[in-house]
């Protein structure tokens, strides 16, 4: 009656003798959904682009950032143009100072500042999302009123009253606009832990006696990372907005450092005299940059969450 | 002549990874008034084939062959046309009810809209109308709960409502797509005893989908049997149920534990549902089946009559070798 | 089987839920949710308990309370001599490594983000760290073929599964720490008939290698019935009737019951089609406001008025066949 379960058989037995099989997880398959996202890809190699500007740039410098080019000075609508000869590839600032240079150094601090903040929003906001959404009840409602006073407070006021408190420095921005990113990530993640929480193999890990904290990070925090890793491509940019406006008031970063926000600034003051390139250059690697992070960011969500379309 | 006749019917998907043939020259017909049950299990094309007949396949999703109501073709009708057809001629009733269930309104506004738009009723008269509906499909006290919210009723309530909904238009033909999967035994039996209410009250045609045997058994004149897109066999349900045709469906019928028999160990079928992907060129069921032949892999068996021509079957096994 | 040992008895559990009203001042009482409300069973090694009912008569809480995933309002769970009722937290980790579950929603049920190797090896790492990677990696091959599963796929992804075979995966890791009961909730309603069959074949050939005792929930009658010794019926969080499958399906002595019989539907038209379906008048009530004494009385074809005044007890009827009812049938 079995006239042909041979073949049958044949075919389980290759099947078994295949080594072991490597399995394909998700993170794989997103990737190569991001991969045949033309935008975001592009997105990322200007992205690369700018950041190996960044780094490599110095060395084809031939003015350092501090250094002024004393013969521009007073003239430099004429002499402080762009100009292969004379070294200042972007031109100089109305200080005589080498736009280049300060370009490239704006470029190092304002990615650093969208980065760190964007960093401390996923490991700050994650866990104490992740942590609130996950106990619930009485734990949950006090961490998250916690959150909703941080948020309640006008954070731009407490951030400038920071600066002019304990003065202009790198640190105290990085202190300031780390202690706000996180908030709304707190509140995200919170928000995906409840769904989550309630999926089944949450439910076996309890069953099984795995103990709360390796629950959150083996089972809860890698289920959210697709939505942890899409909101912070899209932090960074508010990050970097941020500090762009805050140095736009004058209250940045201090000279001689600088950041694309600071230099738009001073270009956008020395415009009446002619000298648009300093208002340009920064400005262009400041909207390749952002328009760069939002691309990626929706080419992520597309491509983590591909029911969301 | 038939109501529905559905000839060579073939769907295909377009996904990132290739084309999915989810249905394959499928042809059934049903006759006004009958009851017609399709039955198969995830992946059988069961549902996108009805989706097809009401044009609801998805965005990447192609319908070739023929589908023919009365003497409309439905498959490339414009949407407009389409649109009418289904409100006044089709309905279709869904598995979860909230789909077909607008939310934020009253169920009455609901009913109501339907009437003025396609009976041109009047309100009063729409209400008067809908109301009576509602008493049709043994809903208690449907005054009151024409008043509701769709979520202020249970889920059997629901499925009444959708059910007199579906029926405002006194359509010709129902589509029942999985009707009863989410509701409880004892709401079930309500429900299927309803529709056969409704079917002799109103002579409506009725399709139903579903993979519960059980249901089958109790409410449709025909069955048919698919299995990866395919039709494995078509008859009269209780001919099929006497003496199954096909491999597959004697494999089902023995895989179901019964709660008027003991049966000591259940018969399963090995493997796993089809994968519209990886289907063999020849019988989609080949990969199961403890009867496979060598052809079976290379050659789709061809759809043909028997027991005097009132069946249908598709296998390379001769029949007097089922047993 | 009366000689064998009792692993479990549950002793007049209830399981109560706080609901806020919508809307409501944080200081006004909130209604309790009376999910499960005084029942009591006994389960012996073994032995395969069913456990039936519709949508929200508490056969799900019913089981997380079993395992301490809930908390019960009053009652005793007793895990061998052992009362684990109001144990949380270290106290109840070693028996979780004697109760395992299995859960409807196999694809739901696994981590998307782990393999399966990962998946059926987590109840080892938690209870035994300290066990040799190259132990646990043959533990863990050796249970994939128990439940029918190919070694070689142990880096494979769950969405690389089908249902069936996602529900095997969930089998391998209930069973790899070797525990004596395991709890099925609705283990194969979500799967294909044919694979329905498979899944029930596997649990039952395991149950007779391994000696396990099996709570099978389940609101399908026919698969309860198969696969349980005795089964018991429930009701809007309260116990109807105990009894052994058999008996219970031959006689019904509590009027739901034979309701719900009489409503699942026979596939073989030839019994479908002339059997008189008697069908359940009326709505499930809501547990948050249960009918007073008998909580079936409202929709009960027997109802009388002593069933509104006095809840019934679940008394032994005739032999091993228990039900809480008045006038039992």
């Amino acid at each position: 009656m079995f006239a042909n379960t041979k073949k049958v058989e044949e075919f389980a037995e290759n099947m078994a003798s295949v080594d072991t099989v490597k399995g394909r997880s998700l993170w794989q398959d997103a990737m190569g959904r991001f991969l045949k996202n033309k935008a975001a890809v592009t997105s990322v190699i200007l992205l690369g682009l700018i950041l190996l500007f960044s780094f490599v740039g110095p060395y084809f410098a031939q003015w350092t950032n501090e250094e002024i080019d004393w013969s521009t000075l007073g003239a430099v609508a004429e002499k402080g143009r762009p100009s292969i000869e004379s070294g200042h590839y972007f031109g100089t600032d109305d200080l005589g100072r080498d736009l280049y240079s300060r370009v490239i150094q704006g470029t190092q601090v304002s990615l650093m500042v969208g980065v760190v903040g964007a960093l401390i929003a996923v490991i700050v906001g994650t866990l104490y999302g992740a942590i609130a959404g996950y106990f619930g009840g009485r734990v949950d409602s006090v961490m998250m009123r916690a959150v909703d006073i941080l948020m309640a407070i006008p954070y731009m006021f407490i951030l400038i009253l920071l600066l002019v408190v304990f003065g202009r420095s790198i640190i105290m921005l990085f202190v300031g606009i780390g202690l706000v990113s996180w908030l709304s990530m707190a509140r995200i993640v919170r928000g995906q832990t409840l769904t989550i929480k309630n999926k089944e193999f949450v439910e076996a890990a309890i069953a099984t006696g795995v103990p709360s904290f390796i629950i959150i990070l083996r089972h809860i925090v890698p289920n959210l990372l697709g939505v942890v890793v899409v909101y912070a491509t899209l932090l960074v940019p508010e990050m970097i907005l941020t500090e762009s406006f805050i140095s736009f008031l004058g209250l940045g970063v201090q000279e001689p450092n600088t950041s694309w926000g600071a230099l738009i600034s001073d270009g956008a003051g020395t415009i009446q005299y002619g000298t648009l390139w300093q208002l340009l250059f920064p400005l262009f690697f400041f909207v390749v940059s952002l328009f760069s992070f939002y691309f990626i960011g929706d080419g992520l969500r597309d491509a983590l969450d591909p029911k969301d379309r | 002549m038939s109501l529905l006749e559905v000839k060579d019917l073939s769907i295909s998907f377009e996904i990132t990874d290739g084309t999915v043939n989810a249905v394959n020259g499928l042809s059934f017909d049903i006759d006004a008034g009958q009851t017609l049950a399709i039955v198969g299990e995830s992946g059988s094309g069961k549902s996108q084939t009805v989706f097809a007949a009401m044009g609801l396949l998805a965005d990447n999703g192609t319908a070739k062959g023929s589908i023919k109501f009365g003497d409309l073709e439905l498959i490339g009708m414009s949407e407009q046309r389409l649109n009418k057809v289904r409100a006044e001629q089709i309905a279709m009733i869904f598995q979860d009810p909230m789909t077909s269930l607008n939310p934020y309104m009253r169920i009455s506004d609901q009913m109501v809209e339907v009437l003025m738009q396609h009976k041109k009723m009047n309100k009063s008269d729409a209400l008067k109308e809908s109301i009576k509906m509602l008493e049709a499909v043994h809903l208690p006290d449907a005054k009151s709960v024409i008043r509701r919210y769709p979520h202020e009723c249970s889920g059997g309530m629901r499925q009444r409502i959708m059910i007199a909904m579906a029926l405002l238009c006194r359509p010709k033909l129902l589509i029942a797509d999985e009707p009863t999967t989410a509701l409880d035994v004892t709401v079930q039996a309500q429900i299927m005893t309803l529709l056969s209410d409704v079917q002799k009250e109103f002579g409506t045609a009725i399709i139903l989908i579903t993979h519960d045997l059980g249901v089958v058994a109790g409410s449709c004149r025909e069955t048919l049997v698919m299995y990866g897109g395919r039709v494995m066999e078509f008859g009269k349900t209780k001919d099929i149920f006497a003496s199954p045709g096909h491999p597959y469906t004697k494999g089902l019928l023995s895989a179901i534990p019964r709660l008027d028999t003991e049966n000591a160990e259940l018969a399963s079928i090995p493997g796993n549902p089809p994968n519209a992907m990886t289907l063999p060129k020849g019988c989609p069921f080949a990969g199961r089946c403890a009867h496979t032949m060598d052809k079976c892999w290379d050659v789709m068996p061809a759809l043909e009559p028997f027991a005097e021509g009132t069946r249908l079957r598709a296998c390379h096994l001769p029949l007097e070798e089922m047993n | 089987m009366s000689e064998a040992e009792t692993l479990l008895r549950v002793e007049d559990l209830k399981v109560y839920f706080d609901i806020r009203p919508e809307g409501a001042m944080p200081w006004t009482k909130s209604l309790k949710l009376k999910a499960v409300d005084g029942v009591s069973f006994d389960l012996k090694a073994g032995e395969t308990l069913g456990i039936v009912g519709e949508s929200g008569c508490g056969k799900s809480t019913l089981a997380r309370a079993v395992i301490s995933m809930v908390p019960a309002e009053s009652g005793h769970i007793v895990w061998l001599g052992k009362d684990l009722a109001g144990k949380t937290g270290d106290a109840i980790r070693p028996v979780r490594r004697e109760i395992q579950m299995i859960f409807q929603d196999p694809l739901a049920s696994l981590n998307p983000r782990m393999t399966i190797g990962d998946i059926i090896s987590e109840p080892l790492w938690t209870h035994h760290p300290k066990m040799k990677k190259a132990e646990v990696k043959l533990k863990v091959e050796d249970m994939m073929r128990k439940v029918g599963l190919l070694p070689n796929l142990i880096n494979r992804y769950p969405h690389e599964f089908s249902g069936g075979q996602c529900q095997r995966i969930g089998i391998a890791r209930a069973l790899i720490l070797e525990p004596k009961l395991i709890i099925c909730d609705e283990p194969v309603s979500a799967l294909d008939v044919s694979i329905q069959a498979q899944v029930i074949n596997l649990l039952q050939s395991l149950q007779d290698e391994l000696g396990l005792s099996l709570i099978f929930i389940a609101h399908d009658l026919s698969v309860v019935k198969h696969i349980s010794d005795r089964v018991m019926v429930l009701y809007l969080g309260n116990g109807c009737e105990i009894a052994t499958s058999k008996d219970l399906y031959a006689h019904p002595r509590h009027p739901y019951t034979r309701l719900l019989i009489s409503a699942v539907p026979i596939p073989d038209p030839s019994i479908e089609l002339s059997r008189e379906v008697e069908l359940i008048k009326g709505e499930l009530p809501s547990p948050l406001n249960p009918p007073s004494g008998c909580v079936f009385r409202t929709r009960c074809p027997k109802a009388q008025p002593l069933c509104a005044e006095e809840k019934p007890k679940m008394e032994e009827k005739s032999d091993g066949h228990f039900a809480a009812c008045h006038f039992p049938d």
